[in-house]
């Protein structure tokens, strides 16, 4: 799809130029557009290492772990088919935790661990159980507190006040995760997509 | 209203530096050797860094054009005021839908919105908030089912888009609240 939406990009903009008669400035755009993508990044580096050396520490103290601990009475309420001590609440709390800080590295990695403990308790392999569904509804949501890559962008653009964000950012992530828990909760119980419903392992 | 911004600039730069220094005194008194363990952990930050760069040129090059091009002009004039009314720029909109699909490309067009209408601008700020309530959900999706090769993900999108298309009328209202 990105395929698609960039070649798109490119295309759509020459042939459009060509008839506007902005091919010229088209080809500065592409060139100034580069050198700008370089230095973009490099204006990133310094918020990045800062967050992910506050990370390491977060990770190191056992902080991340009594997070783990603290989210489990939420986990049950999400997740009622999964049994009490399953390795996958374990791995899903983790991921979780991840993409609350933004640990996008090891967000990705823990989410495909939890993936796979889920599928060990999935009778139609191949079909999506609702426990995975609730989980990537949950993930898809956005769980990041701090949308440290936004700030990080703000803050290299100049902004006065970058962190302004955060706030409403915290505020509008938990109305998309509640709606989200709410819309995988209601369309697992629709007639259409209800005939697949498993989980709880048939004898 | 005129104490409301600085009220939202107290309380993120509050839960901004519970993070940036709780962290580390929490860290501290669990025995952890911050200094090193911070430093062990910065150093990444040039990694994801350097990993970003392709994805920048490769947007922003396409975005730059697309711009240049007066394309964004089409758009705009396409665009039914009510949507603009809104606050929602064609920028914010291309950020929308670019959203669900790549997680770098729309850093980008954030990018793109900054160094356009300035990092203060009401424009950057719910490019941001959006940024920051929404998920690349698309993305995530691929890579979660196709590790463990489902096919049929039943609901999981739907649910996901969902839960994006709410990010965004949150970050919308919070926004022209907050910030409007």
């Amino acid at each position: 799809m990105l395929n698609v939406i960039w070649l798109a990009l490119l295309v759509g903009s020459v042939v459009v130029a060509v008839f506007t008669g902005h091919t010229k400035d088209v080809v500065i755009a592409a060139t100034d557009s580069a050198g700008s993508a370089f230095k973009l990044a490099l204006g990133f580096t310094g918020i990045m290492a800062l967050w992910l050396g506050i990370m390491k520490i977060a990770e190191h103290s056992g902080l991340i772990e009594l997070f783990t601990r603290a989210i489990a009475p939420v986990m049950r309420f999400l997740f009622p088919n999964i049994p009490d001590r399953h390795p996958a609440l374990g791995s899903m709390a983790m991921n979780m935790v991840a993409n609350m800080f933004g640990l996008n590295n090891a967000a990705t990695p823990l989410g495909i661990r939890a993936m796979e403990d889920l599928e060990t308790l999935n009778t139609r392999k191949g079909t999506a159980t609702d426990a995975m569904c609730m989980f990537l509804a949950v993930n898809t949501s956005s769980l990041q507190l701090v949308p440290a890559g936004a700030i990080a962008l703000l803050a290299a653009g100049g902004s006065a006040d970058p962190t302004i964000i955060v706030f409403p950012a915290l505020l509008a992530t938990t109305a998309s995760t509640v709606c989200g828990v709410v819309a995988a909760r209601r369309l697992s119980r629709m007639a259409r997509f209800r005939e697949d419903t498993q989980e709880v392992p048939e004898k | 209203m005129s104490g409301l911004p600085d009220l939202v600039s107290v309380a993120s730069g509050a839960v901004f530096l519970s993070f940036l220094v709780g962290i580390p005194v929490y860290g501290f008194f669990k025995g952890v050797k911050v200094y090193e363990t911070f430093v062990d952990g910065a150093r990444e930050g040039f990694d994801v860094a350097v990993r970003i760069i392709p994805y920048l040129v490769a947007i922003l090059v396409a975005i730059g054009m697309f711009r240049a091009s007066g394309a964004m002009d089409l758009i705009t004039s396409a665009m039914p005021t009510a949507v603009r009314d809104l606050g929602i720029s064609p920028l914010v909109l291309s950020l929308i839908l670019m959203r669900p699909l790549s997680g770098s490309a729309s850093l980008g067009i954030l990018a793109e919105i900054i160094s356009s209408s300035g990092a203060d601008s009401y424009e950057a700020r719910l490019a941001a908030v959006i940024l920051g309530s929404t998920e690349t959900t698309l993305y995530v999706i691929a890579v979660y089912f196709g590790a463990i090769s489902v096919n049929r993900v039943r609901y999981a999108v739907h649910a996901g888009l969902i839960a994006d298309a709410a990010g965004v009328c949150a970050a919308v209202i919070l926004c022209w609240v907050f910030f409007g």
